[in-house]
């Protein structure tokens, strides 16, 4: 029999829940309680607002929140999380959750411009469709920076080269040759991907720490060349006037002939902030299923392989050469993608949207995210995002949010947010996911 | 042994890794259907020597036929691909991955169609693997990694299996049970092994022949009986009652 006595749960999760409680009053406390401003009207003097009750939704938010995920999800002797899993199959509780998230998350992702007009309007809905457009993007770059760093495990710190490269590709396309949208498309996700092989051949006996700085200087030569080859690309001006997608030949203007007109609509500029939103969701899941689809074949498996183990990689046959430039090309054919898309959505563009810091934000929604995890992308780029645009107002304290995230996230999961790897085949129905927990470090 | 060509046959090879030779001109057969130990101390090259044989590094002079082809020059890929299979020192499992799909990395190279038999065959031969094929490598034990270690490389039906240390690190019962299975696919599936060995009793007890290596050359050679009773062997790596 037990003889030590274990703490209650509720007392384990409350203890817990205050904690986190705790830490978040210390941060809300100075980042979300006080806010510097500058009085309008004479003198320009700076004061300080300070707004309690936004701290006090905050604690309780985070109080209430890590309590119930305490009780209900984290423990795993607590009855009500096994009644709860009783009914669903049986099978590793985190993969469960992902399994259930996903259809979820697929439904909000669908319904949510229409959810927001209803709500709030065309009006007040632009800037929250705007925003979920934005988080798409990411996602997208998340999954196809994913085959590259976390199915191959290739530090890319570049990648946002070939954000530009597509992006560049659709302009100068349009530019000169007056392509539309639907052409350049998959034009810049070709060219996009012969980048990512002509990247991926002097690299190919880098890796790690070699390999990231290589990237790196990648990125910002394709950088520093679109800011310098002024008469091709406009230098520091950037391009502009990128014509926009249309719907299957149907323009977004007021008017005859117009998508509105075709379809009986009033006119109004949020159709074609739908259109967009619904866009990039698909070429985001379009990035996904393919990627899911490589990882049960067997070039899917030779990345993890070749995450894993590349000289034993070699020893069973595989040409590690192929491997590595079919896991650069797509991974940046992905990016080549949505940086067209994000071309025709911006209308203008220029070197300014393709630092390095694009490239730090994209891996690092990798990596919270957890090495691989598709879902973790998603989870990783509403968190990021998201909470950039919602720390939007104290500008100068973004970075430092963002760095602390960090920080948190890799101390609470040092393997990113999802790090269950649901293994890519199974013969019998009772397959689990593999912890990370049960995976040692390094090479077993 | 036969007068037939050996199924592998090894020349004068020299590998360096880098100023370093590793190998100073190895000469080394193995007959189609034998079991050939290479046994030798630390640092011998004998590891080398089989990875030279897979193409990395490459031998920088003599030759390495297979099957009639020199393959001296060709990319490891390319090797692994001819019928030699490998599972190399320190087993080199894919940690992350499941036992089953480490199973079907090692079934890259061969035809789809025999995935299902392959996989019965290895299952049998490692009933602890069919137990465990969802556990992720990694988790598994010892014995039990070198146990997949070598149904990875049996997945691509290899005609020569090329073994190193298999039984390093682990406790008897499993060693015997692991050269027992390597006598099993010897004698039922007439496959070729080539086993390099620090458990020389072991090694020499199981195979038909065997060569000891010293210092990057091979000083002895002989069927496993002859070189168990040879003084100079059991001296150097039959001392201490290591089996
Ligand atoms: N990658 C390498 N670079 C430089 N030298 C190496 C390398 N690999 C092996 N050597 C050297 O080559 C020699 C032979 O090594 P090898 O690994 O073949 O020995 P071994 O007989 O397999 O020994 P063990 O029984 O300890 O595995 C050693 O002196 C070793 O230090
Ligand atoms: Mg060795």
């Amino acid at each position: 029999m037990e003889t030590v006595k274990k703490p209650s749960l509720l007392e384990s999760s409350v203890k817990d829940a205050g904690m986190g409680a705790f830490v978040t009053f210390a941060l809300a406390l100075v980042m979300v309680g006080m806010k510097v401003d500058v009085a309008s009207g004479l003198g320009a003097e700076l004061f300080i607002e300070y707004r309690w009750t936004a701290v006090a939704i905050a604690v309780v938010t985070v109080f209430v929140g890590r309590l119930l995920l305490n009780l209900f999800f984290w423990k795993p002797d607590n009855p009500l999380a096994v009644n709860l899993s009783g009914l669903m199959p049986s099978g590793d509780s985190a993969t469960q959750i992902g399994k259930a998230l996903k259809p979820v998350l697929l439904i909000i992702a669908i319904a949510l411009p229409f959810a927001l007009m209803f709500w709030l309007g065309a009006r007040g809905s632009r800037q929250y469709i705007d925003l979920a457009i934005l988080v798409t993007t990411y996602i997208m770059l998340g999954w196809g920076l994913n085959i590259v760093v976390g199915l191959a495990g290739l530090l890319d710190l570049g990648y946002v080269a070939f954000y530009a490269v597509g992006a560049y590709s659709y302009a100068l396309l349009a530019e000169y040759f007056g392509f539309s949208f639907w052409i350049c498309l998959p034009l810049a996700g070709i060219l996009a991907a012969f980048w990512g092989i002509i990247l991926g051949f002097p690299v190919l006996r880098l890796r790690g720490d070699y390999l990231a700085i290589v990237t790196l200087a990648f990125g910002e030569i394709i950088r520093i060349v679109l800011l310098n080859w002024y008469q091709f690309t406009g230098g520091p001006d950037g391009i502009s006037g990128i014509p926009r997608p249309s719907f299957f030949g149907l323009e977004f203007k007021r008017g005859d002939g117009g998508f509105a007109d075709f379809f009986g609509l009033d006119y109004s500029s949020i159709h074609r902030i739908i259109f967009l939103y619904y866009l990039i969701l698909i070429m985001a899941l379009v990035t996904n299923i393919v990627t899911m689809r490589l990882r049960r074949m067997p070039i899917g498996r030779a990345w993890e392989a070749l995450r894993e183990d590349e000289i034993a990689c070699r020893s069973l046959g595989i040409n590690t050469t192929n491997t590595k430039l079919t896991a650069f090309a797509l991974g940046a054919m992905f990016g080549g993608f949505a940086g067209s898309f994000f071309a025709t959505r911006q209308g203008f563009i220029s070197p300014e949207s393709f630092t390095f810091i694009e490239s730090a934000v994209i891996l690092a929604i990798v990596v919270l995210g957890g090495l691989g995890s598709q879902i973790g992308v998603v989870i990783a780029s509403v968190v990021m995002i998201g909470g950039f645009e919602f720390f939007r107002e104290f500008e100068e304290y973004r970075m430092l949010v963002f760095g602390m995230l960090m920080v948190f996230i890799m101390v609470w999961k040092p393997r990113g947010l999802v790090s269950t790897r649901a293994p890519s085949v199974t013969l019998s129905k009772d397959a689990k996911g593999i912890s990370a927990d049960l995976v040692q470090e390094g090479h077993g | 042994m036969t007068m037939t060509e050996p199924l592998l046959k090894v020349r004068g090879v020299e590998t360096y890794y880098g100023k370093i030779i590793a190998l100073k001109g190895v000469d080394l057969d193995v007959h189609e259907g034998e079991i050939v130990t290479l046994i030798g101390a630390n640092g011998a090259g004998k590891s080398t020597l089989m990875m030279t044989v897979c193409g990395s590094p490459q031998a920088r002079n003599g030759s390495i036929v297979y099957a009639g082809e020199d393959i001296t020059t060709k990319p490891t890929y390319e090797i692994m691909r001819t019928g030699i299979a490998q599972s190399p020192e320190g087993r080199r499992i894919f940690p992350r991955m499941s036992v089953l799909e480490n199973l079907m990395m090692g079934g890259m190279v061969a035809e789809n169609k025999y995935f299902e038999d392959d996989l019965k065959r290895v299952f049998e031969l490692f009933p602890r693997l069919k137990e465990r094929q969802h556990q992720s490598g990694g988790t598994l034990s010892g014995g039990e990694q070198q146990m997949l270690a070598i149904a990875r490389a049996l997945m691509s039906r290899p005609r020569l299996l090329l073994l190193d240390e298999p039984s390093l690190g682990l406790a008897p019962i499993i060693v015997r049970q692991i050269f027992e299975a390597i006598n099993e696919l010897n004698k039922t599936d007439g496959l070729t092994v080539f086993l390099v060995e620090q458990n020389a009793y072991h090694a020499l007890k199981l195979a038909h022949r065997g060569y000891v290596m010293v210092n990057g050359v091979i000083t002895m050679t002989g069927t496993g009986k002859e070189l168990l009773s040879r003084e100079e062997v059991k001296a150097a790596y039959l001392e201490g009652g290591r089996h």
